[in-house]
C-alpha cells in the first residue's frame, strides 16, 4: 500500500467525483423526471413534455452515462495515485 | 397446431436449453458454483446480472402498472435503473475488495460483531421473502395462462415447478445459463414491441415509436392516447396527478433497495477485480435498460390497443364493442382465453348486448351513463399483470410470439425466485446455523437444513402468493422498501465512515427494519395476512406517503439511529480503521476468499 497522504487524496478524489455524479443523478430523476418537470413543460417531445422524457427514457439514458464515465475516471485515477490492481 | 401446443414447445425448449447448458458449463468446472463469474468478462457477467435482476416484476407486472396509470408510475423505471448508480459508485467496487462472498459477513466483520452478521442475515430473510411472494403472483399469472388453468391451481403449479428448479442448485450459478435466460427474455420482450410499435407507428423502435406519430391519425402517439383515455373518463397518460411527495420517496426507496438487495450484490463480490466491478455495473444496467426502455412503449401502446379494441367504431360516438363480437370475432379470443385464469372478466351490466368501458367513478362520464342508460363500468376486472403476457394476443401477432412471450416471463420469474431461495438458504444455513448457532454441523447437516428453509420460504411465499398484497411489481417494491431501509445504510456507512460502531449499525439496522416493516403491515396486514391493517396506501398513517414508498424514511432512520448510537459509545478499534482504509482502495485485491 502506498503512503497515506497518497491515499487520502486519492479518496477526496473518488468522493469529488461520486458527489458530483449523484449531483447529476438527482437532478435528472427527482429533478427533471418530477420536481423540475413544469418548467420543462414548454419544450414539446412527441406529444408530450420534455419532463415526461426524463421519466421515462431520459433519466435512464444518463445513468448509464454516469456509470461508465465514474469507471472510466476511476481506473485512470487508480492508476495515476499508484493504487491500481498489479 | 393450436396455441397451447406451441406454448408447451417454446417453454419446453427453452428449459431444456437452460438444462443443457448447465449440464455442459458444469462439466467445465464445478467451482463455478461459489464463484459465480469469476475469469468472465464484464460483459457477460453484466448479461447474467440482468437476468438474475429483471423478474416477473419487471417482465410480468412493470409495464401493466405503467399502462393503467401513465406518467405516476415513471417511478418503476427510474427506480430501478437508478439504483444501479448508487451500487457502482458507493458499494460495488469495495465490496469486491473486501473480497468475501456474502453481504452479511461483510457487515459481520467491518462490525465486528457477530450479533451483527446475525441481523443481517434476518434482513436479508424477510427481504428476500417478500420478494418471493413477488415472484410467486407473477410464477402464477403466467403459469394459470399456458397451461389455460385458474390462478390459484397456476400458482401452485408454479411453486412446484420453482422448487424443483432451485433445488437443482448449482443451475442458478452458472453464469451462462444465466445469459441463455437473459437472451430469451429480452427477445421475447422486444419482438412483440417491435411488432406492435411498427403496427402502432411505423417505427421498428419502441422506445422511439413511443415519442413518434401515431400512424391511423397522423397525430403523435402520446397527444393520441392521452386524448383516447380523456374521452373514456380516466387520468391523462402523460399529466401528473400523483402525489408529489410520495412519488419522489417512491423512487428513492426504489433505488436504495435496488442497492441493499443482498442477492444483486453479491455478483459484484466476485468479478475478477475491482476495475471490473464498476465495469460490470454499467454493463448490467445496458442489458436491463434495452428492456426498461421498451416497457413504457409497451404499455402506452397497449393501453391505446384495449380502449381502442372496447370502443371500435371511433371513440363513444360509434359505440361500444358487443358481446357478439367478444364471443364471436377471432381477434376477441383472447379475453375468452384470460377469463378462463379468473385475471380478466366483463359483465353486460345493463343488458344492452355491448360492453362498455369507461371510469365510472368520473362525474362527466357518470352523466353521459345517466343518459346513455349505462349502469356502471362493464370490463369488470383487467387485472394489471396480465397485459405483458395479453399484450401480443391482443395485437393479433403470430402465434409463435405468444409462446415466446410464455418462455420469456417464465424465465423471469424462475431465475429470480430460485436465486432468492438460494440466497435464502444459504444464510440461514451457512450464515445463521454454521456461522453462529452450531458451528460443528455437519456438511450433510448443512445441505438438509438449507433444504428445509428452501421449502419453508417457498411454502410462505406461496400461501401468501394467494392473497398477495398488490400486483406483482406492488410487492416487490416492499421488498424493496425493506432493503433500503436495512441493509443499504449499513454497507454505505461501513464503507464510507470511520466511525460507525458495531453498537450503531446494528441499532441502525433493527430500527430501519422494524420500524419500515411495521409500517408495511400497518397498511398491508399483519405478516400480509388480509384484513388484519388499520390503515390502507389509500389513506396512509403519515400524510401521502404510501407503505411501498417508506423505504426511504426507513433509511433515513437507519443512518441517524446508527450515528447517536455511535455517539454514545466505545469509538472504532483501530484494526477495523485499517480495514475501512484497506477497502477504499484497490491495491492488494487478490481474488474473492472463501471462509
Amino acid at each position: 500500500m502506498s503512503d497515506n497522504s497518497s491515499n487520502s487524496a486519492y479518496w477526496s478524489a473518488n468522493v469529488r467525483i461520486i458527489l458530483i455524479s449523484l449531483v447529476i443523478w438527482a437532478i435528472v430523476s427527482f429533478g427533471f423526471g418530477i420536481l423540475l418537470r413544469p418548467m420543462l413543460s414548454g419544450i414539446a417531445v412527441g406529444g408530450t413534455d420534455l419532463g415526461f422524457w426524463f421519466a421515462q427514457q431520459g433519466s435512464i439514458i444518463v445513468f448509464l452515462a454516469l456509470i461508465f464515465n465514474y469507471a472510466w475516471r476511476m481506473n485512470k485515477l487508480d492508476r495515476e495515485h499508484g493504487v491500481d490492481e498489479e | 397446431m393450436d396455441q397451447f401446443t406451441i406454448n408447451l414447445l417454446f417453454v419446453g425448449a427453452s428449459f431444456a436449453l437452460y438444462i443443457g447448458i448447465a449440464i455442459w458449463a458444469r462439466a467445465g468446472s464445478t467451482s463455478e458454483f461459489y464463484a459465480a463469474g469469476r475469469g468472465v468478462h464484464p460483459v457477460t457477467n453484466g448479461m447474467a446480472t440482468a437476468a438474475d435482476w429483471m423478474s416477473a416484476a419487471s417482465f410480468i407486472s412493470m409495464a401493466g402498472l405503467i399502462a393503467f396509470t401513465g406518467y405516476d408510475n415513471s417511478s418503476f423505471l427510474m427506480g430501478w435503473t437508478g439504483g444501479y448508480v448508487l451500487l457502482a459508485l458507493l458499494l460495488a467496487p469495495y465490496l469486491r475488495k473486501f473480497g468475501k462472498f456474502t453481504v452479511s459477513e461483510f457487515i459481520g466483520d467491518r462490525f465486528y460483531s457477530p450479533t451483527a452478521r446475525i441481523v443481517a442475515v434476518i434482513c436479508l430473510i424477510v427481504a428476500s421473502t417478500t420478494y418471493v411472494i413477488g415472484q410467486m403472483t407473477g410464477v402464477g399469472v403466467a403459469f394459470g395462462r399456458f397451461l389455460e388453468v385458474d390462478n390459484t391451481t397456476g400458482l401452485l403449479i408454479g411453486a412446484a415447478v420453482v422448487f424443483a428448479y432451485a433445488v437443482l442448485g448449482g443451475m442458478k450459478g452458472v453464469t451462462y445459463t444465466q445469459v441463455a435466460q437473459y437472451v430469451v427474455l429480452i427477445l421475447a420482450y422486444t419482438i412483440p414491441a417491435i411488432f406492435i410499435s411498427l403496427q402502432l407507428t411505423g417505427n421498428p423502435i419502441p422506445a422511439l415509436g413511443l415519442f413518434g406519430d401515431h400512424a391511423a391519425s397522423g397525430e403523435p402517439l402520446l397527444a393520441k392516447l392521452d386524448a383516447v383515455v380523456r374521452e373514456l373518463g380516466f387520468n391523462e397518460y402523460t399529466a401528473h396527478h400523483a402525489d408529489t411527495l410520495n412519488m419522489v420517496l417512491f423512487t428513492l426507496s426504489l433505488m436504495i433497495g435496488t442497492a441493499g438487495l443482498p442477492h444483486v450484490i453479491m455478483r459484484f463480490f466476485t468479478v475478477p477485480k475491482v476495475s471490473d466491478a464498476r465495469w460490470s455495473a454499467g454493463w448490467a444496467l445496458v442489458f436491463i435498460a434495452l428492456l426498461y426502455l421498451t416497457a413504457p412503449a409497451v404499455g402506452a401502446m397497449a393501453r391505446l390497443n384495449i380502449s381502442e379494441m372496447m370502443w371500435p367504431n371511433g371513440g363513444i360516438e360509434g359505440g361500444a364493442v358487443t358481446v357478439q363480437q367478444i364471443e364471436g370475432e377471432a381477434r376477441y379470443d383472447w379475453m375468452a382465453t384470460w377469463q378462463k385464469t379468473g385475471l380478466l372478466d366483463w359483465e353486460d351490466k345493463n343488458g344492452d348486448g355491448a360492453i362498455q368501458y369507461y371510469n365510472d367513478a368520473n362525474a362527466d362520464l357518470q352523466a353521459m351513463a345517466a343518459e346513455k342508460g349505462w349502469e356502471g363500468n362493464e370490463l369488470t376486472k383487467f387485472n394489471r399483470d396480465i397485459l405483458v403476457l395479453a399484450n401480443p394476443e391482443i395485437a393479433n401477432l403470430p402465434s409463435w410470439v405468444i409462446g415466446l412471450v410464455a418462455a420469456g416471463g417464465l424465465a423471469a420469474a424462475l431465475s429470480t425466485a430460485a436465486g432468492l431461495l438460494l440466497a435464502i438458504s444459504s444464510a440461514v444455513s451457512h450464515d445463521l446455523i454454521k456461522g453462529s448457532i452450531n458451528p460443528s454441523i455437519s456438511e450433510k447437516g448443512e445441505l438438509l437444513s438449507a433444504r428445509i428453509a428452501m421449502a419453508v420460504a417457498i411454502a410462505v411465499a406461496t400461501y401468501l402468493g394467494l392473497n398477495p398484497p398488490g400486483f406483482a411489481a406492488q410487492t416487490v417494491a416492499l421488498a424493496f422498501g425493506l432493503a433500503a431501509a436495512s441493509i443499504f445504510p449499513a454497507l454505505m456507512m461501513g464503507i464510507f465512515s470511520t466511525r460507525i460502531n458495531n453498537t450503531g449499525a446494528v441499532a441502525g439496522m433493527l430500527a430501519g427494519l422494524v420500524v419500515t416493516l411495521v409500517y408495511i403491515f400497518l397498511h398491508k396486514g399483519w405478516f400480509f395476512i388480509p384484513d388484519t391493517n388499520s390503515f390502507s396506501d389509500a389513506d396512509p398513517l403519515l400524510g401521502t406517503v404510501k407503505s411501498t414508498s417508506f423505504g426511504a424514511i426507513g433509511a433515513a432512520i437507519n443512518f441517524i439511529v446508527a450515528y447517536v448510537v455511535t455517539g454514545m459509545t466505545k469509538p472504532l478499534p483501530q484494526e477495523i480503521k485499517d480495514l475501512v482504509q484497506s477497502v477504499r482502495v484497490p491495491r492488494g485485491a487478490g481474488s474473492a476468499q472463501d471462509h
